[in-house]
């Protein structure tokens, strides 16, 4: 979902930068809980990870295609302002390097993806887990829920930024039903590979996913006594 | 699985992917360019101040094999990525003892 320039018009891509820009001040204050010595290189990995999947476009309908946004993965992996920064270094890097998303159009995309996807992502997730068993074996399961959410709702942020600043006379309602049904499409796909990543992780290093944590504290608390027969947990 | 390991296996990970499996990615048109043709506001696209660049498109200027072409710059993007965020989470990140609840 990377917006070009042009899309939205200069007061619009202005008053975006704008909020991007004080959102990535409060992620840079919130990121400083999340990392530590351990969870660091985590969050560079993350970003990397996010920048090659984005490169991965599988394909959802005739003549369409879509990409991971990775909000909801990196927001579970190294926490919500961590992910929030970690986007907006890939955007970054996409705009600058490969001219993938404008220049102009930076403050929206970091809106969109550092913000929206990441915030959705992020809440519908701490959502689910406030009413939900406190299990490990849970979190690949609302890690996938969360990224299906958080693609639609992106898109409809897209689309009332559309509804403020758009370049062309096209009928809101009929750019809110195109871009709600591809990215319904889009958000199973993003579903299915945030839960294979976040599973991934867990069977190997569940202590690295911030999504995860407390979860595991309370798994390794239980105690076994030898005769109970079981095998380590 | 020690902490290097994992980090290095997840490099890897990410290098095949978008050094080698770009080149299979879809080449259709993603969600929100599908939609602006469709309705009718792709024309109102400029393109960045970038798009000239050598690596603009994901493809590097000069390497005439697309597949190297690709490879390439998904590997470059990757690096540089890898370097800037980690670098800022390094950079932004509490020093010292770990906290007391965190599982090791």
């Amino acid at each position: 979902m990377h917006v070009p320039d042009g899309f939205l018009d200069a007061p619009t891509s202005v008053a975006t930068g704008a909020v991007a820009a004080a959102g990535i001040a409060v992620a840079l204050r919130g990121a400083r809980r999340e990392l530590d010595d351990r969870t660091a290189p985590m969050a560079g990995l993350v970003a990397a990870f996010v920048f090659a999947a984005q490169m991965l476009n599988f394909p959802v309908g005739a003549g369409t295609s879509g990409h991971l946004l990775g909000g909801a993965l990196a927001a579970i992996l190294v926490g919500p302002w961590t992910a929030a920064l970690c986007l907006a270094v890939v955007l970054l890097v996409q705009s600058l390097l490969f001219a993938d998303g404008g220049i102009t159009a930076l403050g929206t995309n970091v809106t969109l993806f550092s913000i929206v996807a990441v915030g959705t992502g992020w809440l519908t997730f701490r959502g689910l887990q406030k009413v939900l068993p406190k299990r490990l074996s849970l979190v690949p399961v609302l890690a996938g829920v969360a990224a299906l959410v958080s693609v639609p709702v992106t898109a409809v942020a897209f689309v009332g930024l559309f509804a403020i600043g758009g370049q062309a006379p096209i009928a809101l309602g009929t750019v809110l039903t195109a871009m709600l049904g591809w990215h319904i499409l889009i958000g199973i796909g993003e579903a299915l590979i945030t839960a294979l990543v976040v599973s991934s992780v867990i069977a190997t290093r569940p202590d690295l996913v911030y999504g995860a944590r407390g979860l595991l504290a309370r798994r390794t608390l239980e105690i076994r006594t030898p005769t109970s027969g079981g095998a380590a947990s | 699985m020690r902490t290097r390991t994992f980090l290095l296996a997840g490099l890897v990970v990410a290098l095949l992917l978008g050094g080698i499996g770009s080149f299979y990615a879809s080449s259709h048109p993603d969600g929100l360019i599908h939609v602006a043709e469709k309705t009718g506001f792709l024309d109102s696209a400029d393109d960045s101040a970038t798009s000239d660049g050598p690596m603009a498109g994901y493809e590097v200027k000069g390497v005439d094999d697309p597949r190297l072409s690709g490879g390439l710059a998904g590997v470059v993007g990757i690096v540089v990525t890898l370097a800037l965020a980690g670098g800022l989470a390094l950079a932004v990140r509490r020093r010292g003892p770990r906290d007391a609840d965190v599982d090791a």
